[in-house]
């Protein structure tokens, strides 16, 4: 008798945390509100401000899914995650999407089983000289002292260059990105090497960026992205074509300045099918018409988003490289609205 | 005789010499230094090492700190309004003070509900603390927990007072059966709070807090040197009783009492608290349905409590440990039941010797409250290390930010223990 309750009790739980698994969607329009997880902070990517709003480029893609789903920028619960709490969260369920410049590998992807819906910014592995040492490839780096992050994939990356291009160097190991710069600063390594968006972002708050110089070559693919839970494709498909829509926008030359006046109808069939005067795609997701518009206007296209928050114009100073469109040389693709 | 010295001798002297100072160089300042910083070769080889590295230290700092910007911007701007000279930038503190003390996300026309709560603090641990003040004082302290509780969490004020009124019922109780049975009062009374509670956490009308005189505050949006202080405050008080629960209880004759105790304290003792504290934010979310898990502030209180509460156990074991054999003997023979003998005997002494020990867990746990950043909370430590260094403006300003949380720090840990060492005084019964 208790044992069959105990079943009964274990299946109604069971059933129940099916259901809320497969309907990510109806919970987060139920709520009112997107929870969104995002970094505890990294420049230009996610950081509040200093009334709090959040603020950067993870952020932005945060702020168009809300918009396209419920229609209102504004309507995100920011979960701030650190490395090691960002699965768990996501996992169970606490957070309905990850945007947390997490890399693509094949291990979370399979193995932690959660579904990466797109590439927002292609990062790699780069290094950082001071300009006084002359250097101008990585291949001369032979000898070199190298500050390196322990147990990242950047430790791995750096053997393996290393080792191929037959060069030796010396490792000096740290714990974080903040002793990393007072360390290279402080000449305790000739080369200080991570994600080049982060050498970027760090080779901006030096007193002297002029004197630092990033090399050329980049010695890993990271593909950072938002992820969602697997088994859930519909919400699946939502987060993806929301960042497929400012990908497209961008491609499409529509902006947020543009948008309203676009929305009225245009003579191009894809602009009218991704903003909603024609064709039912909005429907099919089940979503309203307008949700991509409304998903742009949050924060713009993808590359307004990119120039607001780490193009070249803000103190990070990122170059589109291969996050220019593929029309551009890039690798930023979006399959079409169709 | 006075008379033939008169006529021999030509002048003596009738009254004493009024006395002189001392010689310069045997009084004051100097003697002070000739006796403690010159009083040999060794000695003032020493000293003048000692004053060259102090030197060394404050040259570099002295300008630093004096030279600080305080009004500006960003971190660039900073150093334009420098030029180049050396200077630090506290303008990072003044722009996110509030960020830096109350966290992010406690919105901003409320500040004033934690600083009252932090305020009455003072007035809650006085009478706990000084045992000269009046007793009646502490009806202050029994409030206190529930007044700032309202204060910081807002909401309805139902909740805090159906929470006073369960404990109420509990302690009445308590005192009703503990007479007769120790036993029965203690569970009967808080089986007493506990149908309080449910029935009436029953009767408080949905959506109340919506309406409530103070907006709710969500415990995630709780932050900054506020949390650290919350949680040190609440685990400390909590974990005191329990230390000594379990410190009593591993002293037990009865078996299963005595393990229980045993296995917990040595298991909790065994783990690192970074480990529990990740089982409370990340572990316990597995186990709960979405909707229904635990407030994050009250799972990693637990989880801090569990295990100061094994530290301060086992130093108030040594306390127990330390009292000689006798004082439980004349406690028996004087007819006291266990109750008694613990609370008139044995504990007041036994606790007066664990003094320095349990201040020194305190003081610990209070440092150990920034371990949260790990887990995504936002105190001060995590405030620094995650939105303001990762902010536009300020990314690169490690000095000033973590020196700020030291000296924080700082404060509060010496307060508590020139306290220790006041109450150590004030007990001195001995006469060494």
């Amino acid at each position: 008798m208790k044992k069959s309750v105990i079943f009964g009790a274990l299946t109604v739980a069971g059933l129940a945390a099916g259901a809320a698994a497969a309907g990510t969607l109806d919970d987060v329009k139920a709520r009112g509100k997107l929870n969104c997880g995002v970094t505890t902070g990294l420049v230009g990517f996610a950081a509040p401000d200093a009334n709090g709003n959040w603020d950067g480029f993870d952020v932005g893609v945060c702020r168009a899914v809300a918009a396209a789903v419920l229609g209102d920028p504004t309507a995100v619960e920011f979960v701030p995650t650190t490395g090691k709490t960002r699965f768990t969260a996501l996992a169970s369920g606490e957070i309905d999407m990850l945007a947390r410049n997490t890399t693509w590998t094949f291990s979370r992807d399979v193995d932690l089983k959660f579904t990466f819906v797109g590439v927002n910014y292609y990062d790699g592995q780069g290094f950082m000289v001071p300009s006084e040492l002359g250097v101008s490839s990585a291949k001369e780096l032979d000898g070199a002292t190298v500050c390196i992050q322990t147990g990242t994939t950047t430790e791995l990356n750096l053997a393996d260059f290393f080792r191929a291009n037959n060069i030796s160097y010396e490792p000096v190991p740290i714990e974080t990105n903040a002793e990393a710069q007072q360390q290279y600063l402080a000449g305790a390594c000739d080369v200080y090497t991570t994600d080049a968006s982060g050498l970027a972002a760090t080779r901006a708050t030096f007193e002297n960026p002029g004197e630092h110089v990033l090399l050329p070559e980049i010695i890993s693919k990271e593909p950072l992205g938002p992820l969602v839970r697997h088994g859930d494709n519909e919400w699946g498909d939502v987060v993806r074509w929301s960042l497929n829509a400012l990908v497209t926008a961008e491609e499409l030359g529509v902006t947020s300045a543009n948008i309203a006046e676009l929305s009225a109808g245009t003579n191009n069939p894809e602009v009218n099918r991704l903003l909603g005067t024609e064709g039912s795609l909005g429907e099919m997701l089940g979503l309203s018409a307008d949700w991509a518009k409304n998903a742009i206007m949050a924060g713009g296209n993808y590359g307004e988003l990119f120039e607001k928050n780490i193009g070249e114009n803000t103190p990070i100073g990122l170059a589109r490289g291969l996050n220019a469109q593929w029309t551009d040389g890039g690798l930023i693709y979006s399959p079409p609205f169709r | 005789m006075s008379d033939l010295h008169a006529n021999s001798v030509a002048f003596v002297r009738t009254e004493t010499i009024p006395e002189s100072p001392p010689p310069g160089v045997a009084s004051g300042p100097i003697k002070w230094m000739r006796e403690n910083l010159f009083a040999t070769p060794a000695n003032t080889l020493l000293t003048l090492v000692a004053i060259y590295m102090i030197y060394l230290i404050l040259a570099p700092t002295m300008p630093w700190i004096l030279n600080g910007v305080w009004n500006a911007n960003s971190l660039s701007e900073c150093r334009e309004i420098l030029n180049g000279k050396s200077g630090a930038c506290f303008a990072v503190l003044s722009e996110r003070w509030p960020q830096l003390l109350f966290g992010f996300k406690y919105p901003a026309e409320y500040y004033w509900r934690p600083t009252l709560a932090f305020v009455l603090l003072f007035a809650a641990v006085a009478p706990v603390l000084f045992f000269d003040l009046p007793r009646k004082l502490l009806v202050m302290t029994a409030l206190y927990p529930f007044i700032a509780f309202w204060l910081i969490w807002g909401g309805t004020i139902l909740v805090p007072i159906l929470a006073l009124v369960g404990c109420g019922v509990g302690y009445a109780v308590y005192q009703r059966f503990v007479a007769s049975n120790f036993a029965a009062g203690f569970f009967g009374g808080i089986a007493a709070a506990f149908i309080v509670w449910s029935l009436g956490g029953a009767m408080i009308p949905e959506g109340a807090s919506e309406a409530a005189m103070l907006q709710p505050v969500p415990s995630r949006d709780l932050g900054g040197f506020m949390l650290n202080m919350m949680l040190g405050v609440t685990c400390v008080s909590l974990s005191i009783p329990i230390g000594i629960a379990l410190a009593l209880g591993r002293q037990s004759s009865m078996p299963i009492i005595k393990w229980i105790c045993v296995v917990f304290i040595e298991f909790i003792r065994g783990v690192p608290l970074i480990t529990l504290l990740f089982v409370a934010s990340v572990m316990l979310s597995y186990f709960f349905p979405p909707d229904s898990s635990v407030d994050l502030f009250l799972r990693v209180v637990i989880m801090i409590t569990m295990f100061s509460a094994a530290y301060i156990a086992e130093v108030i074991r040594g306390g127990l440990a330390a009292l000689p054999k006798g004082q439980y003997e004349a406690a028996d023979s004087l007819g006291l039941d266990y109750a008694q003998a613990m609370r008139l005997i044995i504990l007041p002494q036994a606790l007066k010797i664990s003094i320095p020990g349990i201040v020194n867990v305190a003081v610990g746990l209070f440092k150990d409250t920034t371990l949260v950043s790990v887990i995504s909370m936002f105190d001060l430590v995590g405030m620094i290390r995650g939105p303001i260094l990762a902010s536009t403006e300020w990314n690169g300003v490690y000095w000033e930010l973590l020196g700020f949380a030291a000296l924080l720090f700082f404060v509060v840990c010496y307060g508590i223990s020139q306290y220790s060492q006041w109450l150590e005084r004030r007990l001195a019964t001995d006469h060494r």
